[in-house]
């Protein structure tokens, strides 16, 4: 590697991040201790571990929905502080409002997004100088945009229709254009297909695969299905629980573009067979 | 070898899990019609024993008892118009004040634990006790009415809006405050759409709160009304009055509820 040139560029970084929850009974959660993670721009990294691992609290930090005790999250070398529109969520219960269409639920989020232009002027010396003005989406972008995430995501035809009337792949697919709309640079997804069954979940796998082979962004994925973790990730974060920490990263060298089909490569079967163990043992070390 | 199937055994009905459905639309509707005729039916059998009738009208008498009352020096529209007129003010300024309060109940904590304890109070105390010191403050008037079913609405509908807003789906908050919504936002985009059916659901309880008031508005001193008409017959043990006054309250409700209904079909397409 030159020096100087470096391969990847660090997005998001974690650093020594401590979390405690106090629960009803008056006990203290150990919810994350210690926890450090660089995420690299476009990459796309997975989180397994038992549950009570901390990794929803994780990425509610990331969101800027949580608060931490100790330590440093930042992005761009910028600390987060509150959630905003450079991180879009993903949530298992789609999140849609039901009262819009599906094409005012992909839109809505717009309206807070200012995009830059730039503007010439050129004042009485002749000098020209570039300005970059932000401003909102006007009605047209707006359509225009949510056109082409709804035929991203093969929604096409649906614009019109109430999120009551689609079925559960169909509204992750909408939240899913909810998050490319926004242009958003990461998207951070808490067990987005939890809720399907295994074929709708397999198709939407194939789907966020190539929406994200095309169109690069940073995706951080939570989820408890080692299968579905192996399948997506550049690289896998196995978490351990109480308290939420860390245990083990497995960087999936296995080249992209993904399909169902990758599943039955030697390479997947042997990070599969790891991951599924070192989780499996973890959880099986739970008092329970 | 096994012994064949008999063609018996075959025809043998499976025993089919409880239905909790309502039915088939035309099976609704002839049990509605079979229901509405048989009450009818019923009610004029046993005011032929004359025991009965003596408390209660025969249909017979209550259709003539319509026929005097709306005739054109019968009170009976005037009563009607009256009613109608307590009830929509009174649940009007009940539904304009309801909606505020309850939302500032469902935003402000603080509000919420302030206003309460007071709305809880309240709610248990039938509003025909306050009829005395209505009286007394306001006097015989057209006030007295309106306050005691503005009451007796305001805090049904208080309680129904308020729980809307508390329980506004968080996860849409949250997802909107992804986007970078401001609390304000928040509150015009999210939480006023989000408890808008509960707004409905609000004005209809209010409705029949409103309603079933009515009577007891009508105690504090007033000629007309279908409930004062309710009283006065009573005195005269003109049970036939009594009755006409009861089923019109009970078909205005209907008639009022099936609006509103229709206002909360037409806004909340998307639920």
């Amino acid at each position: 590697m030159e020096v100087g040139v470096p391969m990847t560029e660090k997005l998001i970084t974690i650093k020594d991040v401590h979390k405690e929850y106090k629960v009803e009974n008056g006990d203290n959660v150990n919810a994350l201790n210690g926890v450090t993670l660089d995420i690299d721009k476009n990459e796309f990294v997975c989180v397994v571990g038992p549950s009570g691992c901390g990794k929803t609290t994780l990425l509610n930090i990331i969101a800027g929905l949580e608060t931490y005790d100790s330590g440093k999250v930042t992005m761009h070398g910028q600390p987060i502080v509150g959630p905003g529109p450079d991180r879009g969520v993903i949530f298992q219960q789609y999140a849609l409002f039901p009262w819009m269409t599906v094409r005012k639920n992909i839109e809505y989020g717009l309206k807070f997004i200012r995009k830059p232009r730039n503007v010439e002027s050129i004042d009485e010396s002749g000098n020209k100088t570039v300005t970059t003005v932000l401003e909102r989406y006007d009605t047209k972008e707006k359509h225009d945009l949510a056109n082409r995430y709804i035929k991203m995501v093969n929604l096409t035809g649906f614009e019109n229709s109430f999120p009551k009337a689609l079925s559960g792949g169909m509204k992750q697919r909408v939240a899913i254009a909810r998050g490319y709309a926004l242009n958003s640079e990461v998207l951070l997804m808490d067990e987005p297909f939890g809720a399907l069954d295994a074929q709708t979940r397999a198709q939407l796998q194939e789907d966020l695969l190539k929406t994200w082979e095309t169109e690069k962004k940073t995706i951080f994925f939570i989820t408890h299905d080692v299968d579905e973790a192996v399948l997506l990730a550049t690289r896998v974060v196995i978490m351990s629980a109480r308290p939420g920490q860390i245990k083990e990263i497995v960087d999936i060298d296995l080249p992209y573009p993904r399909t169902q089909a990758t599943k039955l490569d030697p390479v997947f079967m042997k990070h599969k067979n790891y991951i599924w163990e070192t989780v499996y043992k973890m959880y099986l070390e739970i008092p329970k | 070898m096994p012994a064949p199937v008999q063609d018996s055994q075959l025809k043998k009905k499976a025993r089919k899990l409880k239905d909790f459905s309502d039915g088939t639309a035309r099976t609704r509707y002839i049990l509605m019609a079979i229901s509405i005729i048989g009450g009818f039916a019923l009610w004029f059998l046993i005011t032929l024993i004359p025991t009965i009738n003596t408390f209660l009208a025969s249909p017979k008498q209550v259709w003539n008892a319509l026929l005097s009352e709306s005739a054109a020096n019968g009170r009976y529209f005037k009563d009607i118009s009256i009613s109608l007129q307590r009830v929509l003010i009174g649940f009007g300024l009940a539904f304009v004040c309801s909606i505020p309060v309850s939302f500032l109940m469902g935003w402000y904590p603080k509000v919420r634990n302030l206003v309460e304890p007071w709305i809880q109070f309240m709610r248990t105390i039938p509003p025909i006790a306050l009829i005395p010191l209505v009286i007394l403050a306001m006097g015989l008037g057209e006030s007295p009415k309106y306050t005691i079913i503005f009451v007796a609405a305001f805090l049904v509908m208080v309680v129904t809006i308020y729980q809307g807003v508390k329980e506004v789906d968080k996860t849409l908050v949250k997802a909107a405050y992804t986007f970078g919504a401001s609390d304000k936002d928040l509150f015009f985009d999210i939480v006023i759409p989000a408890s808008f059916p509960y707004i409905l659901v609000g004005a209809r309880l209010g409705m029949a709160a409103s309603l079933t008031t009515l009577i007891a508005a009508e105690l504090t001193g007033t000629t007309f009304g279908l409930g004062a008409r309710i009283q006065g017959a009573q005195q005269f043990m003109d049970t036939s009055i009594v009755l006409l006054g009861i089923i019109t309250i009970g078909i205005i409700g209907f008639v009022l509820d099936k609006i509103l209904l229709l206002i909360e079909k037409k806004l909340t397409t998307w639920k």
